[in-house]
This record gives structure tokens, sequence and C-alpha cells, in this order.
């Protein structure tokens, strides 16, 4: 993978449940249809029989991985994040994480970007929902290198697991040689004034404003949090006693994702101020990924801004830096 | 094999009385809708289901699914009675860091598959164990428990056109059908009536019987496992609270325990000795 290639992390996912479907031959999918759309549909192609279409139907899905999981299967229940999440949250609850059982749950096009669906389809809601859930892990890959090595970790780990992927395609941020783990957080970039904290695909516009900022005189670090839970609690803990300030962003809402996972573990263990970005308290609606994110206060110069607002630098002290 | 009738109507004597006490003991439980599947419990335990006690985790074994989770108490006292765990264990009913949980927990009991308790999620998991068994190319069946309030779930009717249209054989659910929800008669709440042919219109075999009769069940669940070709739905006709006169047919008893007194009461109509 080359520097910033952009990548589809739908079709990423495919062909990496394609590949561990190779290596692993308990593994099966469940596909509550929009296998076409989430691209768990490649794994059908290969292994026709260990793909179970189970219509639109969330609920039934979920029941039915958990029945598979009981005798033994590994089973991948993939569904639009904001049904796997919003719909289906009872049977994930009691059918699949209170008996711990072995089922990873897809939510695919989590956040903002749904191809212009709108708020039913939009999840801002799907990790806060996950993370609320009792033995459940919670990951939310950055980009198309991390979430092929998400899916082969999910597999591996015994109980259930939500993997959380959007549609559009994500620039690159890791090169073939990263090693994602299940509750490593990942420093990208060192820096003393302010940390970023980002987790799935805005890990990649907080490395731009990162940048940005660096420009500006401005050390800010850049943490990327791939998994929200366990989230990795000690990564939080310095950067609050090293920077003070830190800065969350998120494509979710602001109350019980990323910015809400760092705000237990500050007001825990090392209190510090905490602004964070995402979408405030509102349903989506529909438009380009890009506008949303502008209109939303979620895209690399809203991050430069916060980051300066924090730091506390006027308009007039940013011009003379430049 | 043929039912040993007398055997079954034993088991399912101790079962109710172990349902009484257990509940009693306790000081909750949900009575109504276990006094009503006591005979289908005992006929499942000792007649239709290939299990053994020594090896809860068998591989090769029948699932049981209680997806009417409430009514927890009769699966547990039909699991001591087939020699899963001792009866001294019934009184761990309910108890903080006990065994035997309100709602069936599967990482706590031994012969518990799964967990569950929210109503309505049973029969899906039902499916994925028999589909598992057709992936593994197991003859194991899976049998789901179901409560008639319980229908009233839009779950059950996902699984059931599922399981229809894929023609999942080796599953049979079976419908405690005691006419009584938590707050009045079925038929009143929301009535599931044409049910048989609700069930069959999704493309299942569907048998009735007495859901009290030890013999009659016993040979209605003979014959589900012959069916080779679909999901079969046995609607098991019974009286909540079956077997005591001033609890069965009532509402009231659908979460309500017996105090001593009751309980003394229940005891003596049930002609066993305290």
């Amino acid at each position: 993978m080359k520097a910033n290639e952009m990548l589809e992390m739908r079709v990423v996912f495919g062909d990496a449940l394609v590949e561990l479907g190779r290596v692993n031959e308990r593994v099966v999918v469940l596909d509550a249809d929009v296998g076409s759309s989430t691209q768990s549909i490649r794994f059908k192609k290969h292994f026709p029989e260990r793909f179970y279409q189970v219509g639109v139907a969330e609920q039934n899905m979920m029941g039915i991985a958990a029945g598979l999981a009981a005798s033994g299967f590994i089973p991948f229940a993939s569904a639009f994040a904001a049904f796997a999440a919003r719909k289906a949250c009872d049977q994930v609850s009691i059918s699949i994480a209170y008996p711990r059982l072995n089922v990873k749950i897809n939510g695919g096009y989590g956040g903002v970007s749904t191809g212009k669906a709108g708020a039913t389809h939009q999840a801002f809601e799907d990790l806060a929902i996950m993370r609320a859930i009792p033995n459940m892990t919670v990951i939310a890959p950055a980009d198309a290198v991390e979430t092929k090595q998400a899916v082969f970790a999910a597999a591996e780990h015994a109980g259930p697991v939500y993997l959380r992927t959007v549609r559009c395609a994500v620039p690159a941020v890791f090169e073939e040689g990263h090693e994602f783990r299940i509750g490593r957080s990942y420093t990208l970039r060192e820096g003393k004034d302010i940390t970023l904290i980002s987790t799935g695909m805005m890990t990649a516009k907080v490395l731009k404003a990162c940048g940005i900022l660096k420009d500006e005189g401005i050390s800010a670090r850049v943490i990327h949090m791939p998994t929200l839970k366990p989230i990795d609690e000690a990564a939080i803990i310095r950067a609050s006693c090293e920077t003070g300030k830190i800065i969350t962003v998120e494509n979710h809402g602001v109350i019980g994702g990323l910015g809400s996972a760092a705000a237990e573990v500050l007001t825990a263990h090392a209190p510090c101020h905490l602004r964070r970005l995402g979408v405030q308290d509102s349903f989506g609606e529909s438009g380009d990924d890009e506008a949303f994110f502008s209109k939303y206060g979620m895209n690399v110069e809203n991050i430069v801004k916060c980051a300066e607002d924090f730091l506390s630098i006027s308009p007039s002290e940013r011009k003379q830096r430049d | 094999m043929t039912p040993d009738i007398q055997d079954l109507q034993r088991r399912a004597a101790k079962i109710r009385e172990a349902v009484l006490r257990t509940i009693s003991h306790a000081g909750a439980g949900h009575t109504g809708g276990s006094l009503s599947a006591v005979e289908i419990m005992a006929a499942l335990y000792f007649h239709a289901m290939r299990v053994d006690p020594l090896r809860p985790d068998w591989p090769e074994r029948d699932r049981c699914i209680l997806s009417k989770g409430h009514s927890s108490p009769v699966w547990y006292c039909a699991l001591a009675e087939k020699g899963f765990f001792p009866y001294e264990k019934l009184k761990e009913f309910d108890r903080l860091d006990g065994m035997l949980q309100g709602h069936p927990d599967m990482l706590k009991t031994p012969g518990v598959d799964i967990s569950g308790g929210s109503l309505g999620q049973g029969l899906s998991v039902g499916i994925g164990m028999a589909l598992a068994g057709r992936a593994l190319k197991k003859d194991f069946y899976v049998f789901v428990v179901m409560g008639d309030g319980e229908l009233q779930e839009g779950q059950v009717w996902e699984a059931a056109m599922y399981a229809g249209f894929h023609k999942i054989h080796r599953l049979i659910a079976i419908v405690d059908y005691n006419k009584i929800q938590l707050t009045g008669r079925v038929a009143e709440v929301l009535d599931p009536e044409p049910l048989a042919d609700k069930w069959r219109s999704f493309g299942w075999e569907v048998l009735e019987c007495d859901g009290h009769d030890p013999a009659e069940l016993a040979g209605k669940f003979d014959q589900a496992r012959k069916t080779a070709v679909k999901p079969v739905v046995i609607l098991a006709h019974t009286v909540k609270g079956s077997g005591v006169t001033f609890i069965a047919d009532r509402a009231e008893w659908h979460a309500r325990a017996p105090n001593q007194a009751e309980l003394k009461l229940a005891l003596a109509e049930l002609e066993v000795k305290e």
C-alpha cells in the first residue's frame, strides 16, 4: 500500500473475510441483505456453503449467529451499523454478549459515510451502544491495512467483537508492517502542546491537521485509538500528564463514543481539559461526506481551529505565525 | 422407543413438586408458566432428548432452549431430576452467587444450552444450532420451548419465516399454549389465533396435543423427530399453573411465589409429604 492511497474500506473488509475464510474453516458469514453494499458478498462467492443470507431481519441474524457460535463456529454477522446496533441491540446483548459467544459483528456503513442515505442509515450511536454492552470488544480501524488485521484479530479473539467499518474510500494511514493488536493505541506523532486522539477513518484527517498545526509551531501528539473497548487507558493518562489539553475526533456522536470513553478515563485518573469533535447530539442528514464533515465541524480545518482555540491562539497571532 | 408413561408421570410429579418448593424457597419465580410446562419438560428429558448429564457439553447431544426463560424453575428442576446437578442446588435459585439465575445462564448452569429470557430470541438461536448441525453433518435435534405470549415478539416470525423457507428439519418448537400472559388472557391482550394456520403458512409442520398428557407429548415428539422435510411446531395446550387448583388458570400467578402456607396447601393437593 502506498502512502495516502485511497481504498474502500468495505472492499477491504470483504476481501479480508475471504482470506480469513481460507485459513479458518470455522469462519462463517451472515448477511442481512446488505452484503452487496458491505461487500461481505465476496465471501459468498468463495464459500457459498458457509454464507448465510438471512434477509432483512437483523434480530434473527444475531440469534442465528449466536446458535452457530454456541456450536463451535466463528460467525461474522454483517449489517449496516445503524441496524446492527439499533435494531438488534437486545439480541446482541442477550443472545451474544451475555453468554460471551464468539460472534463478530460487522457494522458496515458506520457514521457519516452512507452514500447520502441520510439520518435513518447513519450510525452515530453504534459505538456508544456496543461499548455499553458488557463483554463486548469494540474496534474501529483507520484504513485498509488495519481493517484487514482487525478482521483476523477479531477471529482470534475469544468472545464477541463489534467491528465498525465505513463505506467510503479512506486514505492509507499505516504501512503493511503495522501490527494491530486489540486494546492497543498507536502514537503516530509525538507532541507536547496538545494531544489529538482519534478513531476509525478520522485518524487520517487528524494527521493532516497535525501537519498544519506543526507549520504553525504547534506540537500536537496524535494517538490513533482503534479499540474503543477495552480502551488504552495508559496512553490517555500519559497524554493528559504530558500535554494537558486533549481533543477527541470521531465519526460518531460525542455522546458515548471515543470522546466519552476518554472523558471516563480522564475523570478517574488524570483530569485535564477535553474537547470532543464529532456529531453533537444530533441526527444526520443527506449530503456529500466532506460537506457533512464541514457542516458538523469534523473536517481538517475544524480540528485545526479547535486546537488553536483550545490553546487560545487568536486569529491575529495565527496570522503572525503565518 | 416406546415411552414408559408411568415413568414420565412419576418424573412430572417430582418436577412439579420441585418447582413449587424451589420457587417458594426463593420467594420469587414464575409459578404459572413453570407448572404449565412440567409435562413438556419431563417428556423432553425423559423421552425425546438424547442427552448425557455426565457430559453436558457432549457435541452429539440434542439441544434444549427455553425461550420462555422466565419459566427457568421448571428447566432447573427437570435438569436436577435428570441428574445434571444435585437437587440440593435448587436452593440456589435466584441467589446471588448461586448457579441458578432467575433467567437461564449457560455459563453458570450445566445443561443450559443457551442463556436467555428476553422474549422472542430462542427460536433464532435454535436455527443457528440446527444450521451448525447441518454443517457439521451431525444428527442432533434442537428443541425450543416457547410461550404463547412470547409469540407476540416480531423476531419469532422472522425466525419462523427463515426456518420454514430453508426447511430446517431438525428444529422442533414447542409452544406452551397456556393462554395467559402477565397482564391477562392472551386472547384479550393480543390473540395469536389462528395459530396453527400461522405456523403452517410459514412452512412448518404443525402438531397439536394436550400438553399435560405424557403419552400424547411423547407421541408428538416421536412424530416430530421423524419429520425429515421441514421444521415442526407442537402446539401443546396447557393450563397455566397446572396441578394446583388455587394457582391454575390465574393470571395473578404468572410471577408470584407461593408462601409457606400456600406451599403447604399445594403439596397437600399433590399428595406429597412435606
